[in-house]
């Protein structure tokens, strides 16, 4: 089964992030950059599948050019190879530009089965896979917590916030996955030296058969207007209990709609 | 510094892997006394269990410049983990220095694997710093020999996979002594009851009983008789291990304190602006810069295949000594807080200790130095 992992280079979700002042886009220089939390959760799926099933593993990634760092983070965990759809004409994309690279290069690939995490820590819009399955024509499994292959079919669990759904399709299909379904491994030192040798693709807008319009912060379906810093963080309620202590923290929990 | 990328690739991955695994449960195991056998093997999985090995039989192939700030680095976080690092590292000496090229295939790549653990059989009852006179005897029976005696001290006894056994095959002193190599599982091979230790409680240790234990002879390390001359190599090796651990102790150390000394407040100033605390910050930094500097030097001399066992000798001695010190100053330094169990320097404290008496009290090092300035 040949596997695509979605892989995207974000900041780190520890450091303090921002929007660049200039055009409300995600600022990548002054943090630290690293992959993208749950999709170390998508390779390590994609990496089980391949050992009981096996196959080859494909890192997809579209991102600027310092990317190329977690690309190789990425295959240093045991992928095979990648493609790095690199563009100085995809700063600023929105979802639907970027969900059209994306098909545009799987398409080229021709996986049984494309796996990403369930959403970045820097957009969080979690609609990419859907974008990707519907622009295929392909079934969106999304946002599992459980994968299990058999021959060509899938069956998810499915994460809601009630508990979870049962389901299934055929291959090829779109997967994205919670970090509640598997620990992901650390890379080994070998898997480190290995990494620097495996085949990285490098493509261009052009290769993948788009129009520079098509995508960027120009051609995006949606704008960021305005932008402000997080208020900072209200002290807390004290409540002394005067016999009355279980009402007042009720009236709390209610006035912020935990009850 | 580092000499190569990938070594700087590697200590990005063992502090990842320090941070994430190993200082947030190291306060949880050294309380219960319990081994973690397990991120043992997650060090192992990473590749840090054969570091300065050939590649070609599963090794790291890294120098002991690196490997050893690997060590330092692991023992930052946790020392129990990072001396299980070194006597992995020195049990498997034997084999990859030693070994025929036969043993070396048919051996080393589960050893340096990841998922097996090393002992190294050398102490006895009767003591540790004269190996030359030990008692346990290995005499030949058909294809193997049968071991009987008692050795001491015996990291991972009960939980290795191998134990390197150096017992006596001939005549009396040191040219009498052999190298064999046991599977855990050999009949007649008894880990004894854990020794209550002072620290590193986490790391267990016990003595091992041989009672006809029979090795086969395709387990011997070397000749019949070179078994000595083996063990004080390998102690060189494993001396500078000890030293790396040493120094990564006592940078958690002053980390830890300075860190304190920083927050901490007294007649309305912070307690590292009075210079009595300052200049005591200040020496423990330069002892743990000192001590690190001389422990690389040796490593680079032994990197480079220049005779190194004199600089081994005097990095531990120096750098175990510097962690005692250290150690010792940041509980000071923390005051009551510091000896209480809440911070962790009371243990650090704890676990200096040991540093200056295994892999050779810091007395045989002094002696190992002033016998090479006595025969120049």
């Amino acid at each position: 089964m040949n596997i695509v992992v979605l892989v995207k280079q974000v900041p780190d979700s520890g450091s303090e992030r921002g929007l660049s002042a200039d055009d409300k886009t995600v600022d990548r220089g002054s943090a630290n950059n690293v992959i993208n939390e749950m999709d170390e959760y998508a390779i390590e799926e994609a990496l089980k599948i391949q050992e009981a099933h096996g196959g080859e593993v494909t890192v997809l990634t579209v991102g600027p050019q310092q990317a190329a760092e977690s690309i190789r983070k990425a295959l240093s965990m045991g992928p095979d190879k990648a493609m790095h759809v690199v563009d100085d004409a995809l700063h600023g994309s929105c979802a639907l530009a970027t969900s059209k690279v994306l098909a545009a290069a799987i398409g080229r690939l021709s996986p049984d089965l494309v796996i990403s995490g369930a959403e970045s820590t820097d957009g969080r819009v979690q609609v990419i896979p859907h974008m990707i399955a519907e622009r295929l024509g392909i079934a969106a499994l999304t946002g599992a917590r459980k994968l299990v292959v058999d021959g060509a079919t899938l069956t998810v669990e499915r994460q809601t916030d009630e508990g979870y759904e049962v389901v299934t399709a055929a291959t090829p299909a779109v997967v994205s996955v919670w970090d509640t379904i598997n620990e992901p491994r650390y890379p080994s030192f070998k898997g480190i030296m290995a990494a620097k040798k495996k085949p990285v693709e490098t493509l261009s807008l052009a290769d993948l058969g788009i129009a520079a319009d098509e995508v960027g912060l120009s051609g995006a379906s949606s704008a960021v207007v305005e932008a402000g810093k997080r208020p900072p963080r209200q002290g807390g309620t004290k409540v002394t209990d005067e016999g009355d202590g279980g009402v007042k923290l009720v009236e709390f929990l209610a006035s912020e709609k935990f009850v | 510094m580092l000499p190569t990328e990938e070594a700087h690739d590697l200590l990005e991955l063992v502090r990842q892997i320090a941070d994430r695994e190993l200082a947030p449960r190291v306060a949880d195991f050294e309380a219960r006394g319990e081994f973690p056998r397990e991120l043992l093997r997650v060090l192992g999985r990473a590749g840090l269990l054969g570091l300065p090995y050939p590649t070609e039989h599963g090794g790291g192939g890294q120098p002991y410049e690196v490997y050893l700030q690997v060590l330092e680095e692991l023992a930052t976080r946790w020392l129990a983990v990072a001396e299980g690092v070194s006597v992995h590292t020195l049990a498997c000496y034997p084999v990859a220095t030693h070994g025929t090229d036969e043993q070396r295939k048919r051996l080393l790549p589960d050893m340096l694997g990841g998922e097996l653990l090393g002992a190294y059989c050398l102490s006895e009852p009767s003591g540790g710093s004269d190996p030359a006179s030990m008692s346990t005897r290995a005499r030949r029976d058909g294809d193997g020999y049968l071991i009987n005696g008692t050795k001491s001290w015996i990291t991972h006894a009960g939980h290795a996979d191998f134990y390197n056994v150096f017992c006596r095959t001939g005549e009396a002193g040191p040219h009498g002594i052999s190298c064999l190599l046991a599977h855990a599982g050999t009949p007649g091979l008894a880990p004894q009851a854990r020794e209550r230790t002072m620290g590193l409680r986490s790391s267990p240790v016990a003595q091992v009983v041989f009672d006809d234990a029979r090795v086969p002879a395709d387990r011997l390390m070397g000749d019949e008789g070179t078994g000595f001359r083996i063990a004080m190599q390998a102690l060189d090796a494993g001396r500078l291990g000890i030293a790396a651990c040493a120094v990564g102790l006592a940078q958690a150390a002053l980390d830890y304190a300075t860190d304190y000394a920083r927050e901490r407040e007294q007649f309305g100033r912070r307690i590292v602006d009075f210079q009595g605390l300052g200049f005591l910050l200040a020496d423990m930094a330069t002892a743990v810069s000192a001590a690190r500097a001389l422990v690389l030097s040796a490593a680079r001399l032994k990197d480079a295949g220049l005779p190194y066992r004199v600089e081994a000798a005097k990095a531990k001695l120096f750098a175990t000594d510097a962690a005692m010190r250290v150690t010792t100053d940041a509980v000071q330094v923390l005051g009551g807080y510091g000896y209480v169990a809440d911070h962790p320097v009371e243990r650090y404290m704890r676990e200096a200790k040991v540093l200056q008496i295994v892999e050779g009290t810091n007395q045989i090092q002094r002696l190992v130095i002033s016998r090479d300035l006595a025969t120049g």
